[in-house]
């Protein structure tokens, strides 16, 4: 049951990605040319009124519905670890030009090389957890 | 009636492509049901339990994680999958992604055309770069695919867990890791893509 709730609001998500054009490779690469305002205002938009609600959710103590306070674990600050690995998936997102979210929108739309993109990404987590111990992090 | 709903209108209504800010609205949405649902919002980590169900617990503890606990991310892609066909099925636009002109000119002068003639004609995809029926298509795409997977999980998280979720917590390790993405991605953009696509 709970996981349903989750498939619906998945499905809600699958939908918005699509019709936002967020899955398209066109709009990444306009992104990262820097000629179009619409995926800057897509995520923009996403992290200020995410930003107002989880504050409100944290400053009024809303409770979720598994009983506990909002709270966030938060990663061990390492700026080598995060630039060196926000760069390697920022090459990966502009060439395949999805990320994850993405790539199993694009499989329900009916672009089959979806799984050969999601094959490689198993691939580089595999690979990540057997090169893990010689990077920094 | 002003008030009378006219369902075929509605329906060609929501069909034409979002605006962003309404996009952006929804997604902030999506975050705030999953952590009001008492769960993080974050897609990359499927991978992960993909590998650990396929028997990577075996090969690397990495990968010893309860796979039972990790049911309703893999319930939220599978609603994504969902939400995709019925985007492309039911609401489809018939006009191709509206990209801008420019963006459009400078795929043309390397050989990219757009609008996509793609099998949905919905021009989602480059499917004259990313494709079966080259090897220089399926190389770019398990490639690409590799990098996104292999920097997501060494960051611990992608788009959805450190641009949306990490950033609406305040957090610097996601900004710096976002900021990565963009070192990332205009490498790629300007320098490398040019270059695979001559190749």
């Amino acid at each position: 049951m709970k996981n349903l709730s989750f498939l619906i609001v998945g499905v809600f998500f699958g939908i918005v990605m699509a019709k936002s054009e967020a899955v398209s490779w066109f709009r990444i690469h306009e992104m990262f040319r820097f000629e179009s305002f619409h995926m800057y205002g897509i995520i923009g938009t996403a992290v200020v009124l995410g930003a107002i609600s989880m504050f409100v959710m944290k400053k009024a103590g809303i409770k979720t519905l598994s009983g506990s306070l909002v709270t966030y674990n938060p990663l061990k600050l390492n700026i080598k670890r995060h630039i060196l690995a926000g760069s390697i998936f920022g090459l990966g997102w502009a060439l395949v030009g999805c990320c994850p979210g993405p790539m199993y929108v694009l499989l329900g739309s009916g672009y089959t090389i979806m799984l050969l993109i999601i094959g490689g990404a198993l691939l580089g987590t595999f690979t990540y957890a057997l090169v893990m111990k010689y990077l920094p992090h | 009636m002003g008030l009378s709903i006219n369902a075929s209108s509605f329906w060609e209504f929501i069909s034409q492509p979002w605006h962003w800010a309404v996009s952006g609205a929804a997604i902030a949405l999506v975050l705030a049901l999953m952590t009001w649902m008492g769960r993080s919002f974050g897609v990359s980590t499927t991978f992960k339990a993909f590998c650990s169900a396929a028997g990577g617990n075996k090969v690397s503890d990495f990968f010893k994680m309860d796979l039972k606990d990790e049911l309703w991310r893999i319930a939220f892609v599978v609603g994504g999958m969902i939400g995709g066909y019925i985007a492309t099925n039911f609401l489809s636009s018939p006009d191709p992604v509206a990209i801008s002109q420019s963006t459009v000119e400078h795929l043309s002068s390397i050989g990219i055309a757009y609008p996509e003639s793609d099998a949905k004609g919905i021009g989602f995809v480059p499917t004259s770069l990313l494709n079966y029926e080259s090897l220089k298509g399926i190389l770019l795409a398990v490639g690409g695919g590799f990098l996104v997977g292999f920097g997501a999980r060494y960051g611990d998280g992608c788009t959805s867990g450190h641009a949306i979720s990490g950033l609406s917590h305040m957090q610097l390790p996601s900004l710096i890791t976002v900021i990565g993405f963009f070192i990332g991605g205009l490498l790629m953009t300007h320098f490398i893509f040019p270059f695979l696509v001559g190749l």
